[in-house]
């Protein structure tokens, strides 16, 4: 075999093109009916918990989506993860459309695409051992590893995520919050996925064990080439890893874009509230910046407002908001670091807001 | 002097449970004065609620139990009250709002008729008198419609606007004391931000002391003017706000600092503190943090560090005193842990305290640490 591919054509298997996307989101969209009536359900309406919203993931990459609660963000997990099937839209995983499979070859790709949940108390069974849990990935997905190798593989991963591989046959409330974290996580990497989808993987942690598990997960991704999907509400743990950033509103993306350009450079007045009601570790910080406070609270999403759906809460709102639905798109005029995605009629960057 | 609003000296709770006595909290000594927050960061399990349970009176016992110390309220010890005169001070004259204003609430009452029981039991008002009032302190806090929601039913309200409700049943009865256990933690940044601002302007209304108690160092950073550090049922650190932000004196106070990801820059790796925080059951020797400490010398695993008065040059600056002989700043809130039993008196106001043996070490690193940055 040649050391070098003679054609660009030709795939490398070995080093893939980093820039193209693993996971491509189109348009995709969850409504969960309301009914009403016990015997005879009459349908009443919807909520539209995800709705229209694209995004594509690179290899080795990490985008944090970050809103407030009942934004539609874990929806998107589970749509991403196939716990749940959409409504409209599509999710191509490597130029296949995910939604559409079914059976074994759902399966197959689920394979390359798992998933770390919020809470370690719950997401894991307090009936089997560590060893269990982190081995049922392999029963099934057997090819994964051949029955005789299990049990090192188990060890493994417990040693990857820091534990000791002697605890494999310790039950879960024998462990810490930190460390079940771990086991969530060695879970989620036992079939070697190419994504993770992190559902708030640390919020339910300790101030001082959170740094611990992020950076774990930094280390990770660095090791295995992964690409992350991490949700969080917390804006500063999502600066802190995201290489890209979407802010979602009653499931819409407001801004898209990296890093600085969403903490340093926002457009949407969303995201500037939401960047200024963040509360700093620095007293001496505060002082400097300017605090924008929204009133009320987020609309249900059974009944989102016309138009704008920020508009009821927004301070630069007009008659067009209530009429007319923003795109996500780069607004007309904006240079530099401000040329980002952001789904509002008056983006624009305010001079004295940035987090 | 007259005596301080809230002062607690040298307070102890155990628990007694299947696998042992577990000291919860290990002598913790803090004051407030009218008019300020103090504020009592810790992670969960590190005895800073069940302080507070203590001081209201609302321990569950058993298993709780206080074990010794003092509670003065304005001078008057309540741990040696009755349970009726104690009974006439809670809700009057001192208050607590919880971190979970759902399961806070009687679920089967209307919010109104729950703000008027207050005015009913306390103030004897009639029925009629109490529901006017009610409507008063719901539009107070800034409830739309105040009139027409008091006979709404508390799932009926979002998260931020029952802990509004629950913020205006402790401020009913214009208390001089409010303790807020967690107050915004199960809210969303934008509906937290409303809800801390309602808090602060009401403080300084009604010139009343807070006690605010919370593992957010952001939150902390925004309202209190003195911060107490606890660590395993004991207070680690104490210090005026901006001076623990910008010199902690406490290897503890300082991984916490370094281990918040910020949302106003991006930073490289964050520090994290090794291993998690000790069971109450199982206590290490000498000082509880030196398991987890990078600091740690063989001193340390045997000998528990008592609170150690801080004297930093910018204390000697601004008050012209020397190292050690106690800034004598007019400072209201003054904290300290006593090591020893019996030893209650906290030291002198305004002065910074630390559990750590190595506190001045940790002061130097942090200014070397400042100077390489710069």
């Amino acid at each position: 075999m040649p050391a070098t591919p003679t054609t660009p054509s030709a795939p490398e298997p070995a080093a893939p093109d980093l820039q193209a996307p693993v996971l491509e989101v189109r348009d995709l969209a969850k409504l969960y009916p309301l009914t009403q009536g016990v015997v005879v359900k009459r349908r009443i309406g919807a909520v539209r918990a995800v709705d229209t919203v694209s995004f594509a993931l690179r290899r080795g990459e990490t985008l944090g989506i970050v809103g407030e609660s009942g934004c539609g963000k874990s929806t998107v997990a589970k749509l991403l993860v196939s716990l749940e099937r959409p409504t409209a839209g599509t999710i191509h995983y490597r130029g296949e459309d995910i939604t559409r499979l079914s059976g074994r070859a759902l399966r197959a790709v689920r394979r390359n695409i798992q998933m770390v949940f919020q809470d370690p108390y719950t997401s894991l069974n307090p009936r089997m051992t560590v060893g269990d849990i982190i081995g049922e990935p392999f029963e099934i997905h057997p090819e994964a590893a051949p029955k005789g190798e299990r049990r090192r593989a188990v060890q493994e991963l417990l040693e990857v995520v820091g534990l000791s591989p002697e605890h494999l046959n310790r039950y879960p409330h024998q462990f810490s919050g930190g460390q079940r974290q771990r086991i969530g996580i060695a879970r989620g990497l036992a079939l070697r996925p190419e994504v993770i989808v992190a559902d708030e993987p640390v919020s339910a942690l300790d101030v001082s064990v959170q740094a611990q598990v992020v950076n774990l997960m930094e280390r990770l991704q660095d090791e295995f080439g992964l690409a992350y999907v991490f949700i969080a509400h917390d804006l500063s743990v999502v600066r802190h890893i995201a290489d890209r950033v979407a802010v979602m509103y009653l499931g819409r993306f407001a801004e898209t874009g990296t890093g600085p350009e969403i903490y340093d450079h926002p457009t949407h007045p969303y995201t500037q509230a939401l960047l200024s009601a963040v509360p700093v570790p620095d007293p001496v910080a505060r002082t400097r910046r300017t605090r924008i406070l929204l009133p009320g609270d987020v609309p249900s999403p059974a009944n989102p407002p016309s138009g704008c759906r920020f508009r009821t809460r927004c301070w630069k709102a007009r008659d067009r908001c209530a009429t007319e639905v923003p795109v996500l798109a780069v607004p007309p005029g904006a240079t530099g670091p401000a040329a980002h995605a952001s789904a509002c009629h008056f983006a624009e960057e305010h001079a004295e807001v940035r987090a | 002097m007259a005596a301080r609003l809230l002062e607690v000296r040298d307070l102890r709770v155990e628990f007694r449970t299947r696998d042992g006595i577990a000291e919860a909290v290990g002598g913790v000594s803090y004051g407030v004065d009218a008019g300020r927050t103090l504020a009592v960061l810790g992670e969960s399990g590190s005895g800073k609620s069940v302080t507070a349970q203590a001081v209201m009176g609302i321990l569950d016992s058993p298993p709780g139990r206080v074990t010794g110390g003092q509670v003065l309220f304005r001078g008057r010890d309540l741990l040696t009250m009755g349970a009726r005169e104690r009974r006439r001070i809670r809700g009057a004259a001192m208050a607590m709002i919880f971190q979970d204003a759902l399961s806070a609430l009687n679920p089967v009452v209307s919010v109104g008729a729950q703000l008027a029981e207050m005015y009913e039991v306390h103030r004897g008002m009639s029925r009629k008198d109490a529901r006017r009032r009610a409507v008063e302190l719901m539009d107070r806090v800034r409830i739309p419609a105040a009139g027409q929601r008091a006979g709404d039913y508390p799932h009926q309200f979002s998260g931020g606007m029952r802990q509004r409700i629950m913020i205006a049943m402790a401020m009913a009865l214009e208390p001089e004391l409010i303790i807020a256990d967690e107050p915004t933690t199960a809210l969303d940044v934008t509906v937290q931000a409303q809800v801390m601002d309602l808090l602060a302007e009401l403080r300084r209304e009604y010139a009343m002391g807070l006690v605010l108690i919370t593992h957010d160092l952001g939150v902390v950073a925004d309202v209190a003017d003195t911060i107490a550090v606890m660590y395993a049922g004991r207070i680690v650190e104490t210090a005026p706000v901006r001076d623990l932000y910008r010199r902690p004196a406490h290897p503890y106070t300082r991984g916490l600092l370094d281990s918040v990801p910020r949302v106003d820059h991006r930073g490289e790796r964050l520090y994290a503190i090794k291993g998690a925080p000790p069971s109450p059951l199982a206590m290490p020797s000498g000082c509880p943090f030196h398991p987890r400490c990078p600091r740690a010398q063989e001193v340390c695993r045997t000998e528990r560090p008592p609170l150690y008065e801080v004297a930093t040059a910018d204390a000697t600056r601004a008050f012209g005193a020397s190292p050690g002989s106690g800034a004598s700043g007019a400072s209201a809130v003054s904290i300290a842990s006593s090591a020893s039993p019996g030893s209650g008196a906290p030291p002198a106001p305004g002065g910074r305290t630390s559990a750590c043996h190595f506190w001045k070490d940790e002061l130097d690193a942090r200014d070397s640490h400042d100077a390489l940055g710069a």
